[in-house]
């Protein structure tokens, strides 16, 4: 047995290995956002080139961000849907399944709050948000039954009925707010407000209590994964399907059940937007959380520690934007953030480019090094 | 190197004190080998032994820290696969690197493409020179066949084939006959023999004693990453490379004892089979298994061997027929409840139904047992059983890894197998169903794993055991089926088999002993 020392180093190696790419990621999207910034200053007329301005910008999206408690709310504020939605397609990319239909299942989970929000925006706080928080995840798990299921009948595959039912979640919407839920009083397609079902603040300004809702579902997720066998079950089908099937698992019913809880995650980060945040809901509602969520669990490894950390920069980014535009005076726009996570998620995609340029090992090679291989029989060590 | 041997000629290939470590392991420390054009030398080691390092490094794909290569007494370097082409030196890999949706030519051709002006290929001229190469080894092959369609024997064919047609002077074959039949052997040993005698300098790896005895003209062995010695066949033999290879004496057959069968364990009746393509692949097998008996089933590979294994143990639904277990009708019982009423599975294709290579092997000594005590409460599971069952097999089945927590990813092939054999052989299981269950295994493991069948079948376990090693199924077997084309033909007494007959009825089914072949051959 290795020395607690060996395996000290093995865990900091196994760290660095899981971390170092997105890491890398980071600065490789950072540098590229200055490059970007530089070369928009070129092409902007009348005006001094000036070295040091994306260190401004970034030092205002830094400050924005985490300078203070507001920003650190702002921060948290707007990490928590981009948690339980990175959660919704890391436990599905567990499974081997690629939730694109986090979106969907977001909207329609902020459509099933809203409803019931309104329904009881008169009713006492401790009814109508347990209530409208549950009538959204229901709303979110049917909307990620239907993949499941088709998938586990007919092998239709996730990603095609996924997207089509992002294009139904939305025009649903659509028809929701203008038709029965529209609120007469107003000229444009909108909700009522929600009322009593709104969460309440608990810290700053609009600090609301979805960050503790999210919070508690990275640790169920974590738990449900690694601590059952349930989520064994789900792991095994992801990582090797026949050998589920051998074990006596059933991978289809591991399919149906993995997309309807990740839609249920991504219905209710649906659910702490619209109850938390807006409080009403029109056409345009939150029309990038989903994808942003892919982005999420890609850069977070599925884990949900990892879609955590990795919610907290996307959110971080959103947050401290607005300052990075006012303070270079509307020279750097709020959508610098976009390029930023879009460069992040270009390196996750290419990372064997990555990986190759910056010589890093994945986590398979820093195991690879342990001297395992051996012959069957004798006692002496394993030659390669 | 012994530099006795008769032929004065000069090597063509010689390379000299290569040295390779990978952290924590010399796995090529100052190895020696040459060969000369006309002779087959045979690289002899066991899994792990270095061959496949040595090998990678004359093909380019790893660089040797120390040593150097010649060929035809000038020092070369060789750092990646087409410089090794272009030196006239080509692999055929144990794993056929063919693309199974193309064509033949596509596939000889492929990364060499003839070009009939700057855009078109010139696919005519190609497919006359593949097929007058092919007619000269007499084989009648049509280069616009899809290699998908071929069987392996053929696939191997295709290989060498392409070796050729890149003009190699060298040729490396790792393990060719490790998927073949004794009759796709013989073939293929004759192929070697021409290629000998007009001149190639082949490298033979493999780990088969005898059949290095029988085709190579020096042989040497390596183990941990050195040189033992060098032998020609005739001053060696079978028990003498087995001890260079391993390093200590070997038991090459199995001390069984007699076989004492009990009731009936398995019985199949009428059994029909159909594959994933829905044609039928097993067509009415009717097979007993009594309790302390091996029953081996003989037979070219895709003669429904493994659709027949896949009903048994519940992957796969038959179309009729019955299953039966003891006193229970097993015919349309999940895998779970069969393992749970004894029935113990090592799979063909360990990296598809016997492991999930990403998991830790804890995780893979409970694969089949996770969801009930003691390794979960409800749905809890609980990892202190879970570590405590994986460290008692490593400890009885002597699996070479640093803790539980590796994944099985890491293991080599006869630790991954073990892992396997101790999670199936665990326990009282009434049957066992071991498919290939030493294949692409050293000596030590093969060893080793036919010694805890033996044990089981002697206390009372039922054993079926599916292997294209004739070797195999010859030494293990108290009673021998031969399967051909989803029937039993025959089954005869496992003592007093003839190697040939069985050879000649996996071929032809028995009816008539035409030709051996089960490949249109010119």
């Amino acid at each position: 047995m290795a020395s607690w020392q060996q395996r000290a180093v093995a865990l900091a190696r196994q760290t660095w290995a899981a971390m170092a790419l997105p890491f890398v990621s980071l600065l490789l999207a950072l540098l590229i956002g200055a490059i970007v910034i530089l070369a928009s200053e070129v092409v902007v007329p009348g005006r001094a080139f000036d070295l040091t301005l994306p260190f401004t910008a970034y030092a205002a999206l830094f400050q924005g961000a985490l300078g203070g408690l507001d920003p650190i709310v702002n921060t948290v504020r707007a990490s928590t849907p981009l948690v339980l939605g990175g959660l919704a397609v890391g436990l599905a990319f567990r499974a081997g399944l690629f939730n694109i239909g986090a979106q969907g299942q977001f909207l329609l989970g902020a459509l099933g709050s809203v409803t019931v929000g309104v329904a009881l925006k008169e009713a006492s706080p401790f009814i109508a948000i347990p209530a409208a928080l549950a009538a959204g995840m229901l709303a979110g798990a049917a909307w990620g039954f239907i993949p499941g299921f088709l998938k586990a009948v007919s092998g239709a595959h996730e990603v095609v009925t996924t997207i089509m039912l992002n294009y139904v979640a939305a025009s649903v919407i659509a028809w929701a707010v203008s038709g029965p839920l529209d609120q007469p009083t107003s000229p444009s397609p909108i909700t009522d407000q929600v009322g009593n079902a709104a969460l309440p603040v608990i810290i700053g300004q609009n600090g609301h209590m979805g960050a503790l809702i999210a919070l508690a579902a990275v640790f169920a997720v974590g738990w449900l994964l690694f601590r059952t066998t349930r989520g064994f079950e789900i792991r095994t089908v992801g990582a090797n399907p026949d050998a589920a099937r051998y074990a006596g698992m059933q991978p289809r019913l591991v399919v149906v059940l993995t997309m309807s809880l990740a839609g249920m995650l991504a219905g209710l980060a649906g659910a702490t937007v619209v109850l938390g945040v807006t409080h009403h809901m029109t056409a345009s509602f939150g029309t990038t959380v989903g994808f942003d969520a892919i982005a999420v669990a890609l850069l977070g490894r599925s884990s949900p520690v990892g879609i955590a950390l990795a919610a907290l920069l996307f959110g971080a980014m959103r947050a401290g934007a607005p300052l990075m535009q006012i303070q270079t005076q509307s020279l750097i726009p709020a959508e610098l953030v976009d390029v930023l996570q879009a460069t992040i998620l270009l390196s996750l995609v290419a990372h064997e480019l990555v990986r190759r340029i910056f010589r890093l090992q994945g986590v398979k090679a820093a195991v690879e090094t342990t001297d395992t291989i051996g012959p069957a029989y004798g006692r002496r060590p394993g030659i390669r | 190197m012994t530099s006795g041997v008769q032929t004065v000629q000069a090597p063509a290939l010689e390379m000299r004190g290569i040295t390779k470590g990978y952290p924590g392991v010399l796995a090529n420390d100052g190895i020696d080998l040459d060969v000369r054009p006309g002779e087959i030398h045979a690289l002899l080691g066991e899994n792990g032994a270095g061959k496949t390092t040595l090998m990678n490094i004359l093909y380019g794909l790893a660089k040797p820290d120390a040593g150097e290569i010649l060929l035809d007494g000038s020092s070369v370097e060789i750092t990646s696969p087409q410089d090794a082409i272009r030196q006239r030196i080509c692999m055929v890999h144990q794993h056929f690197m063919l693309v199974p949706v193309l064509s033949v030519s596509d596939n000889i051709l492929l990364g060499e493409e003839p070009m009939a002006g700057p855009i078109f290929l010139d696919r005519a001229g190609a497919h006359r020179r593949i097929r007058d190469l092919a007619m000269s080894f007499g084989w009648e092959i049509d280069p616009e066949q899809r290699v998908g369609s071929l069987s392996v024997g053929w696939q191997q064919r295709v290989e060498i084939l392409k070796a050729l047609y890149r003009n190699a002077r060298i040729l490396v074959l790792d393990e060719p006959t490790a998927v073949l039949t004794p009759q796709e052997t013989k073939e293929i040993f004759s192929v070697l023999r021409r290629l000998r005698a007009e001149g190639y300098a082949i490298i033979f790896i493999s780990h088969k004693l005898y059949e290095v005895l029988e085709i190579a003209d020096r042989i040497t062995v390596i183990r941990r990453g050195k040189v033992v010695g060098s032998r020609t066949p005739a001053a060696t033999n079978e028990e003498d490379l087995a001890e260079m290879m391993v390093g200590r004496e070997v038991n090459l057959t199995v001390d069984r004892g007699a076989s004492q069968p009990g009731d009936v364990v398995l019985q199949i009746e009428e059994l029909r089979v159909k594959d994933d393509r829905g044609s039928e692949a097993v067509r009415g097998v009717n097979l007993e298994v009594r309790a302390g008996e091996i029953v081996g089933i003989a037979g070219v590979a895709g003669n429904g061997q493994d659709e027949l294994v896949e009903a048994i143990v519940g992957l796969r639904r038959p179309s009729a027929g019955r299953i039966r277990l003891a006193d229970h009708d097993l015919t349309s019982v999940g895998a779970r409840q069969r393992h749970r009423l004894g029935v113990g599975f090592i799979p063909a294709d360990r990296h598809r139904f016997g492991l999930v290579l990403s998991f830790p092997l804890s995780d893979n000594f409970i694969l089949t047992d996770y969801y009930e005590a003691p390794y979960a409460r409800g749905m809890i599971r609980d990892e202190a059983a879970i570590e405590a069952r994986a460290v008692r097999g490593i400890r009885d089945f002597d699996v070479r890894t640093p803790s539980a927590r590796v994944t099985c990813g890491t293991l080599s092939g006869g630790n991954q197998q073990k892992v396997i054999v101790a999670r199936e052989f665990e326990g009282e299981q009434r049957l066992l169903v071991l498919d290939q269950p030493t294949r692409g295994l050293d000596v030590g493991s093969i060893e080793f794993i036919h010694r805890q069948a033996i044990a089981k079948r002697d206390v009372g376990t039922a054993i079926l055991l599916v292997s294209a090693e004739l070797d195999e199924v010859l030494e293990l077997s108290d009673r021998i089926a031969v399967m051909y084309r989803g029937q039993i033909v025959s089954v005869r007494d496992g003592r007093t088999a003839d190697k040939n007959e069985i050879g000649i009825l996996m071929a032809t089914g028995g009816s008539q002993v035409a030709g051996l072949s089960t490949s249109p051959v010119a």
